[in-house]
């Protein structure tokens, strides 16, 4: 088994400030984490635990307070570091979707690798239909966003950071805006790229996904990982009260 | 039936007088044309000035607490306080003093007054377009610029490729109606001697010591030109709700 470390967190910490002089909120506070390539990380808590901001700063679209984030041994924190250049490496899918509502679908998916890895357009676009076509949206690629079901936006979302060609993929909280029965159809295709052996980190409160695809499980309450380990661990064996009682109420 | 008649031939010695005498006609069609030039250039140099400004205002209000201090974050500061500056001096004071100002004190030595009347019009413009613009710009939604910037493209290439094209499209119909104010805006251009439509006119009233007919014209003719115009925009506004992506 593989154990290469893609992104080493280390004592994470980031606080908002408060408005009015208020005391300062502690979204994270003090997090190490590692993430192998190869593998998936799951992270469960309730909400105001800190799961979305640490997803979020793995790539910097939330700017931590201390710490660092090593992506292949790199510190992206550091003031010098090209954070669009890594960014380009780690795919991020979000909770609304936020596909470019002026553009096609496949567009959306051929604007990066066009103008940023300067793909000429009939590569781009015979790869972004290569994609379309697995989760099976290749008669789609002409449509508006706004013509898509939620599922279908998803995995549409999905496949967009899938064109970057990145190393790992980051998920927030990827099935809590759709309707319950598209839930299926997003998760069938992380499931599938899981078994692929993309490295993926996925903030989500689907337990039955989290138990079936996480190699590792991270608990989070207050900012702090509370408990972490393999799903058995997690799910059957519980070992801080905050875990059971958080299992309780959702399972 | 006496007095219709005697009206009649009124009326038509006036036209004949106010319009047909001396060609006075090409005064009104002399200013309809440089009223149009003005408008229509400013327009543009008020859109290209305006857009700059909602750039560095709305960059600065969504990143001022995010942004490392540092030689970027300071110059930033200080593009946005000179915009807030002249947004306040130029919304702050009427548009023709602001014209005066500029043909008789800082463009002395120009004797192109359609240049003067694009430049300050066009000046004027842009302190409101920036304003549109800047309001389109911050309800495109926070999402679309992170996924651009999850994708790896840089502030300036999100706000170009992604935020921008939605953001103008959300104020399309708000930029065309600044076009029709400032339409009606140049009638002051007269101040400094730019012959538009109005001062085409004066200028019929000043020979022919009559009032009521040239600037009845005049006013039929802006009238014409904003029913026209605003006629465009609501089909413009259609097409635009039609066609929601």
């Amino acid at each position: 088994m593989s154990t290469e470390t893609l992104i080493a967190v280390t004592s994470l910490t980031k606080h908002f400030k408060g408005r009015g002089g208020k005391a300062q909120i502690h979204a994270l506070d003090g997090v190490d984490l590692d993430i192998y390539r190869g593998k998936t990380v799951v992270i469960i808590g309730p909400s105001g635990s800190g799961k979305s901001t640490l997803l979020r700063c793995l790539n910097l679209l939330e700017v931590p307070t201390g710490g660092s984030v090593a992506v292949d041994g790199v510190d992206i924190t550091k003031p010098g570091a090209d954070i669009d250049k890594f960014r380009q490496k780690m795919g991020m899918v979000f909770q609304h979707f936020n596909l470019f509502p002026h553009m096609t679908v496949l567009r959306n998916m051929t604007l990066a690798p066009v103008k940023l890895l300067k793909m000429d357009r009939e590569q781009a676009e015979a790869r972004a239909m290569e994609l379309l076509k697995r989760v099976g949206l290749e008669d789609r690629a002409n449509a508006y966003p706004s013509q898509l079901s939620g599922g279908q936006k998803q995995r549409v979302a999905i496949v967009r950071a899938l064109c970057m060609s990145p190393e790992i993929l980051l998920f927030d909280e990827p099935t809590s805006a759709l309707d319950p029965e598209m839930v299926g159809e997003v998760l069938d295709v992380m499931k599938s790229l899981a078994k692929e052996g993309m490295t993926m980190a996925c903030v989500t409160h689907e337990m039955g996904f989290a138990r079936e695809v996480a190699n590792h499980v991270i608990f989070m309450d207050g900012g702090k990982i509370v408990e972490q380990g393999s799903p058995a661990d997690i799910f059957d064996r519980p070992q801080s009260e905050r875990l059971q009682s958080f299992l309780a109420k959702i399972l | 039936m006496q007095w219709l008649v005697t009206w009649w031939k009124n009326f038509q010695q006036q036209f004949y007088i106010a319009f047909i005498k001396d060609d006075r006609w090409t005064y009104i069609t002399t200013g309809l044309k440089n009223t149009l030039i003005v408008t229509f250039f400013a327009v543009l140099l008020g859109i290209a000035v305006g857009a700059v400004i909602a750039i560095i205002r709305s960059t600065w209000d969504k990143n001022r607490e995010t942004m490392r201090p540092g030689p970027g974050k300071a110059l930033l500061w200080l593009f946005n306080a000179v915009s807030k500056v002249y947004l306040t001096i130029i919304r702050g004071t009427p548009v023709v003093v602001q014209i005066m100002i500029l043909f008789f004190v800082i463009m002395v030595s120009s004797n192109n007054k359609i240049l003067v009347g694009v430049i300050a019009f066009g000046l004027n413009s842009a302190a409101y377009v920036a304003e549109i613009i800047r309001s389109g710009i911050m309800s495109i939604d926070v999402g679309q610029t992170e996924a651009g910037r999850s994708l790896g493209f840089n502030y300036a290439q999100t706000m170009w490729y992604i935020v921008l094209p939605q953001a103008l499209k959300n104020v399309l119909p708000a930029l065309a109606n600044e076009f029709i104010v400032l339409l009606k805006e140049t009638a002051v251009a007269g101040y400094v001697g730019l012959t538009d439509l109005t001062r085409g006119v004066n200028i019929i009233r000043g020979v022919t010591y009559q009032s009521f007919l040239p600037l009845m014209a005049a006013a039929v003719i802006y009238l014409i030109m904003v029913i026209f115009f605003t006629w465009l925009v609501g089909r413009l506004e259609r097409r635009l709700r039609d066609s929601e992506h």
